[in-house]
């Protein structure tokens, strides 16, 4: 419901002051992961609630221990974000113009594939995997991972696909273009805002995939930082100060996403969910 | 006019069908592989006899019905189902009143009013996982600061045991999830309430209803499509729940925030008996089917734009 009738500035204002304290309340825990991760005796007892002297003592820590999974979690979600998009931006194309017999049982299928739960794919995957010895590679991840931005990928870029005008590419067609080339040099350029999101989008599922890195690993050798997170909390559950640190180091990618892309992110959750 | 288009293209050589279909063949694939055989293999693996020798012989016998008599005999799985259940009715009711109250507070657009809303889907944007290990510790019994705050406003003095009792963990790990779950549900609202035509509200406004009666009246019959698809996303997406469980609880204390995504973790991949996963992941899939004819009856509609058939 809009105010539509005579809004009174300090109406307006109370709500931002109702907003801003709605806003705390929901981000406390953000700002306590922060403030406790700052503080270097939050090891044994209880944090204060201001980090009256702060130190970065907890994040050389969490870097020594958990810092080569944050490289592993980068490569496993930047090569996920590759295979979905090269996956996907060719599928969404065809599927929104070339008018294929069965393509719309595809979309059907693609929708459907977002009921499947993680850990079924995985309980199936890995046995998979073990016979194809891809168990514990970073091939393996990053396939798997992929899947968790795929269905989503093929939607979004589906639905703004279908509403390039077939001409232009026909123009381009006419001009002596093969379909592929037509595609690469004009559909993904002008595609390009769906795909930034699509992208954004694959990056911070896999970043954020526990279920497959459980269970498709059983050895440290490919280990994400979640992974990490989960045998920290594990080993050395007196050592919080080092657990916030990496759970910091950890949530970067996503609070760095809503500064710098905030109009994709809105654009993803939209599109996503309402096509 | 598809139809028209289409026929005129039909007398394209086979060849070049096949080159058309070669765009969207790789993604094709790909879904068979990573949702279409893990599909079928659930169920075939539920027949058969896995034991942590398995892994070394690559010897898996049928076994009939053995896995589901021994699933099905086993009370965890009542429990599990029905905590199942528990989490996602309460988690869904929490993030859904939640985040509507937040978007119907949110389009009244005020000062600041993007910004504090963009600002609010950090939870929602962190990987659970953390967002879990925060809340592990910040419901700690002893040492945890929800624990300090309400000794210090005084509702409580002798410290609730959050996620160390059986008969309260798992309203803990609903409250977190609701969290967690509030700004999706709230940014997918704000978007259905800002397609509302303006006119529906004057008119009301000049019929003299009052802002209750125009939210009941109006806004929520405009926004049931929306509605449905947040519920029916937010089913399929907590219905399987495993990440935030497993960091959060464990499944514990006493089984008692064991669901059936932990309980097919635990029997496959602790256990090692896939076969038992198995069956449990089906018994998953089962009830997430029942929602998603739901929810392609609700998106349809939205299937029609496309060119294809």
């Amino acid at each position: 419901m809009r105010q539509r009738t005579g809004s009174s500035r300090a109406a307006r204002w109370g709500s931002t002051t109702v907003a801003l304290l709605v806003l705390a309340v929901m981000l406390f825990p953000v700002y306590w992961m922060v403030s406790t991760a700052l503080q270097p005796h939050s090891s044994i007892a209880s944090a204060e609630l201001l980090p009256t002297s702060p130190s970065l003592d907890n994040f050389r820590t969490a870097l020594e221990s958990q810092g080569g999974s944050l490289v592993t979690s980068l490569v496993v979600a930047l090569g996920a974000v590759v295979v979905c998009l090269a996956l996907a931006a060719p599928a969404a194309y065809g599927l929104a113009q070339f008018g294929l017999r069965g393509g719309r049982t595809i979309v059907f299928g693609t929708l459907i594939t977002q009921m499947v739960p993680g850990i079924v794919v995985a309980n199936a995957l890995y046995s998979a995997y073990a016979e194809l010895g891809l168990v514990n590679s970073y091939l393996g991840l990053i396939l798997a991972d992929a899947s968790l931005g795929l269905p989503f990928a093929i939607v979004l870029l589906r639905a703004f696909m279908v509403s390039i005008p077939s001409e232009v590419v026909e123009a381009a067609l006419v001009d002596g273009a093969n379909r592929f080339t037509a595609f690469v040099r004009i559909v993904l350029p002008m595609s390009r805002n769906a795909l930034i999101t699509s992208g954004l989008f694959a990056f911070l599922f896999a970043w954020a995939d526990f279920v497959f890195a459980l269970t498709l690993n059983t050895t440290d050798d490919v280990r994400p930082v979640t992974l990490g997170l989960y045998q920290f909390i594990g080993a050395h559950v007196s050592d919080w100060g080092a657990v916030m640190a990496t759970a910091v180091l950890s949530a970067i990618p996503a609070a760095i996403l809503l500064v710098v892309a905030q109009k994709y992110i809105a654009a993803g959750i939209a599109g996503g969910s309402l096509k | 006019m598809n139809a028209a288009k289409t026929r005129r293209r039909a007398p394209g050589s086979r060849q070049r069908a096949l080159y058309r279909w070669l765009f969207v063949l790789p993604a094709v694939l790909y879904l068979l592989a990573f949702f279409g055989y893990p599909l079928v293999r659930n169920v075939l693996m539920s027949f058969q006899e896995f034991t942590p020798r398995t892994y070394f012989t690559g010897e898996a016998p049928f076994n009939g019905l053995e896995n589901w008599r021994a699933v099905l005999d086993d009370p965890l799985l009542g429990d599990a189902l029905w905590q199942t259940m528990v989490f996602t009715v309460g988690s869904l009711l929490g993030q859904f009143t939640l985040g509507l109250a937040l978007a119907v507070f949110f389009s009244r657009r005020f000062r600041l009013s993007g910004t504090i809303r963009a600002v609010l889907l950090l939870p929602w944007l962190v990987p659970m996982v953390v967002s879990a290990v925060v809340w592990r510790r910040i419901m700690d019994e002893e040492h945890g600061v929800l624990n300090s705050f309400l000794e210090l406003v005084g509702l409580s003095s002798d410290g609730v045991p959050w996620l160390s009792s059986p008969s309260v963990a798992l309203a803990s790990v609903i409250l977190v999830n609701i969290w967690i779950g509030i700004p999706f549900n709230m940014v997918i609202l704000y978007g259905g309430l800002a397609e509302i035509p303006e006119e529906l509200y004057e008119a009301a406004a000049l019929d003299g209803a009052g802002p209750w009666r125009t939210f009941w009246r109006i806004t929520l019959p405009m926004l049931r499509p929306v509605v449905t698809v947040v519920l029916v996303l937010g089913f399929m997406s907590t219905v399987k729940i495993l990440d935030l469980v497993l960091a959060l609880t464990g499944g514990g204390p006493a089984d008692s925030t064991q669901t059936l995504g932990t309980l097919t973790y635990q029997l496959s991949f602790l256990r090692l008996d896939f076969g038992q996963g198995a069956v449990v992941g089906n018994i998953l899939i089962l009830i997430s089917a029942v929602f998603a004819v739901l929810y392609l009856r609700a998106n349809r509609a939205d299937l029609g734009p496309g060119k294809g058939r």
